[in-house]
Order: C-alpha cells, then structure tokens, then sequence
C-alpha cells in the first residue's frame, strides 16, 4: 500500500470538510474490509483516509419517536444484527447482514460501506432498497438524502460526490402486517458472494392481500436493480403460485448479468426467478407472522438433516 | 481522540492495550495491524494469509470483537484493547483448545492453527456449548489447506466439552 494520510475527525462537518480538501483523493474509512483490499492492491489510489468511526452520528443505531430507525453508516454488521428494533422491524436486512462475510468481516463491515463500496453484487443494497430505506447525505452545501434504491449509478459508482459523506442509512416505521426477505445464491454455504440474489418486502391487508411490494436483484446488473413487474405481479394477490410465477419471470426479463468466474449468463437469469420467488413467498409468509429463517440459519437446519 | 498528527504521513504514536499489556509504537499510517504486530512489535505468531480477509489467518479480537488484522490499520488500533494469538494461553499452559489441537491432531501446517484458535476461543466466549453447525458457522472465515476441517471442528467441540466439565 503506498503511503497515505490518517485523519479521524470527531463530527460530520470536519469529515466533510478534509474530504473536500482533497477531492477524489480522500476516502471515509469505516470497516475498510472494501477500501483496504482495493488501496493494498493499487486499485484505488488516495492521499487520505478519513476514519469516521469517530463520529457519533456514523456510529450509532437510533430508533426515532415515529418508529424509523437511524444505522450510522459505518455501524459493523453484527451491531445491526444485534439491535431488537431492526431483528424485530426489517427481518430482510437482518438476512442480509447476516451472511456478509464471515464472522471476523461482520465485526467490522458495515450497511454504510457496502453501498459506497457500489458493488453490483453487494449483498445489503438491495434488502435496504426492499426495506424502503433512504441515504441521509452530509456535504460542503448542506445534507440530501437519496433512495438507497437509487444510490448505486454503476459498478463501484454511486451518487455519491467525491466532498460528501454517507451519514446513515433511515429504515422507514416498520408497518403492521409487512416484511422483508432477502437471499442469495452461492455455490458454497458461507463466505461468498452471490451468484445472484433477491430481496424483496410487502405489505398485506387484514385479508392477506399483497397491498404494496418492492422487489430487488443483485449480482445480475451493473447495479442492484429494481423490477418493477415483479411488484404488478404480486400485488392485488395473496402470493399464489401463479402470481409469484409471474413474478419470477418479471425479474428473469429485467436481469442483465454478465458471465463471469462466478457465473453464466444463462444460470443468472435463471437464478433471478428462482431467487425472486423464494424472497417472495419468504417475506409474505413473515408478513403473516410466519417463521421463515434466513439463509445463515437455513444453511445450519440443512446441514443439520445431512448430519443426521 | 487520537494522537494522531492530523496532516502527517510520517510515523505516528499508536499506544494500545495487547494481551493486557500497554503497548507504544510507531506505525506508518499505510501499515496494517498485521504489519505493526509482525514487523513493527516482532509479534510473528499472528500469521499473514491471503491478507485480504478470506482466510483468518491473521485473525485478533480488537474491542471485543473478531477482525482480520490484515484489514485493519495499525493507527486504528489506537485506544484499542487487542488479543492476539499470544495471549490465547495462560502463563506456563496451554488453553484447552490448543490441547485439543494437538490432541486431535487438528492441524498438520500449522499456518492456520493461530487464526482458527483466536477465532475458536472467540466463539466459546460468546457460545460455550455450540453445536457443530455453530462451529462450522463461526469458523467459515478461517480456511486450511491441511486438515479438510473435520478433526479442526472436533477439536473446538472437545474443547467446549472439557471447559464444560470445569477442567
């Protein structure tokens, strides 16, 4: 790694201003398990880091009076799979944060990270975006918040200007009778990264049907995408086959993966459907009060039946 | 909070707690933690793998928590309290997990061996008795080359069991 700068400011502003200082030259340190790699192997080249894990509002998990919750940006996975409010409120953001890494990078790998980091298959983007979840920004000119749906413009490209600073991520009151559900696929049960992947949320009303939808695929774009007619295909049912079969087909007509070390073309695309009609019914199934486990605890009762 | 020179890309002061002792250094601010352990504090028992956080080797438990030292800056480890492989066994003994190991016959290399215990003894912290899935879950970060894994995880269990019994 060549030579750089360390700095750790103490509030928003400070960090705000020595990114601005260098534009394009400094970058946030939160977890560093993104920015270390790619600053030791040369693929990104910066005169400073800026850690801001000394600032409050990156460093905290506030529940608000109207029932939102507040993750500062460099916030570690396992301080956000430990919070009640967020186990309780956002089960696709706890399936999601869950399988990031193993448990050494989840120490230190935070929600915040993953979406700066803009990678087309981070796990955590499209879980927040299903979750409705909103990225509060702090630059020179004042503070703007972006639908995290919307944040990612390219791989490893994001709305982001180079003098801004990623505060926290705001996960909108949980609502009754609604849910979250994200999974993905990988070849091995832990500590890879998605082959492709699907987070999906809905609301129901008192009859079970599907009033309100989002539906997001990693790892099968250049960013995390939204579909749409995944959404039209559900709501107005009560997840039938039929419906979550549409819905599948709706995300294999939206992805637009690349063939890679990780994958085909062709198995993306198919993993799409698959991946979007189990996010589905995983997160109608919850919405009904249903116990659906998410993949770190599906992976364990699957190797328990082999076990035995 | 840090004493840190805020503009400087020159060697800074870093004083941590490591294995309960106080600690002063210097580290150039583009070291690692695995760096400043190795090479700055000729600490070699945490070991450098991949170092770029697949593989555990370099694993240490800064705050509390379990890291990849390879992906940890050595000024951040500034105020910090670190538990490094070093400080795994009691003065004079061994920890039960590393009996274990070499009871089981759980490692053959051994160049994993310090990151898999650091991060065994982590999980019996927060999971005393965990299942064999728990401790295939936990240890998913760690890779060896040697073992296929099976004797590593029947160690960890063995080692739950004894620290169980009160040893």
């Amino acid at each position: 790694m060549d030579n750089v700068e360390y700095v750790r400011p103490g509030s928003v502003s400070e960090a705000v201003a020595l990114l601005a200082e260098k534009p394009g030259k400094a970058r946030a340190l939160a977890g560093g398990t993104d920015l270390l790699v790619q600053l030791k192997s040369g693929r990104r080249q910066i005169d400073r880091v800026v850690d801001v894990k000394g600032i409050p509002d990156l460093t905290e998990i506030r529940v608000n009076a109207d029932g939102s919750v507040l993750i500062g940006a460099a916030v570690p996975c396992f301080k956000v799979y430990s919070h009640p409010a967020i186990i309780a409120g956002y089960p696709g953001v706890i399936d999601s944060v869950s399988i990031v890494g193993g448990i050494a990078i989840q120490g230190r790998a935070s929600l915040g990270g993953n979406l700066c980091n803009g990678a087309p298959s981070g796990d955590t983007i499209p879980s927040m975006a299903a979750a409705g979840a909103v990225a509060l920004i702090a630059g020179p000119s004042g503070n703007r918040e972006v639908p995290v749906a919307e944040f990612c413009t390219g791989p490893g490209q994001t709305v982001l200007h180079p003098d801004e600073l990623l505060v926290a991520i705001r996960l909108p009151a949980p609502r009754a009778h609604s849910a979250g559900h994200y999974l993905r696929f990988i070849p091995r049960n832990e500590m890879d990264i998605a082959v492709a992947g699907a987070g999906a949320w809905v609301a129901l009303d008192s009859h079970g049907v599907v009033t309100e939808a989002r539906v997001f695929l990693t790892s099968v774009a250049p960013t995390p995408i939204g579909v749409p007619d995944a959404v039209k295909a559900v709501v107005g049912t009560r997840g039938e086959d039929s419906a979550l079969d549409a819905a599948a087909a709706a995300a294999r007509a939206a992805a637009k993966p690349i063939t890679d070390m990780r994958g085909t073309i062709a198995q993306r695309v198919h993993l799409s459907g698959v991946m979007t009609k189990r996010a589905l019914a995983g997160a109608i199934a919850r919405a009904r009060g249903e116990h659906v486990p998410g993949a770190h605890e599906a992976h364990r009762v699957r190797t328990n039946g082999a076990a035995h | 909070m840090v004493a840190v020179d805020a503009h400087s890309t020159t060697k800074v002061v870093v004083v941590a707690t490591i294995n309960g002792e106080p600690v002063q250094f210097l580290a150039e601010p583009r070291q690692t933690l695995l760096e400043c352990l190795r090479d700055v504090l000729s600490m070699t028992g945490t070991k450098e793998g991949c170092s770029d956080g697949n593989c555990g080797a370099c694993n240490v438990v800064m705050d509390g928590r379990l890291v990849n030292s390879c992906l940890v800056l050595g000024v951040e480890a500034n105020g910090q309290s670190i538990t490094t492989i070093e400080g795994i066994a009691p003065v004079g003994g061994l920890h039960p997990l590393q009996t274990a190991f070499l009871e089981q016959a759980a490692l053959q290399c051994g160049i994993c061996t310090p990151g898999f215990i650091v991060s065994a003894s982590e999980l019996l912290k927060h999971n005393p008795h965990p299942s064999e899935d728990e401790v295939r879950f936990w240890l998913s970060g760690n890779l060896c080359r040697c073992t296929g894994y099976d004797k590593i995880v029947r160690a960890v269990m063995h080692a739950s069991d004894i620290m169980r019994v009160g040893h």
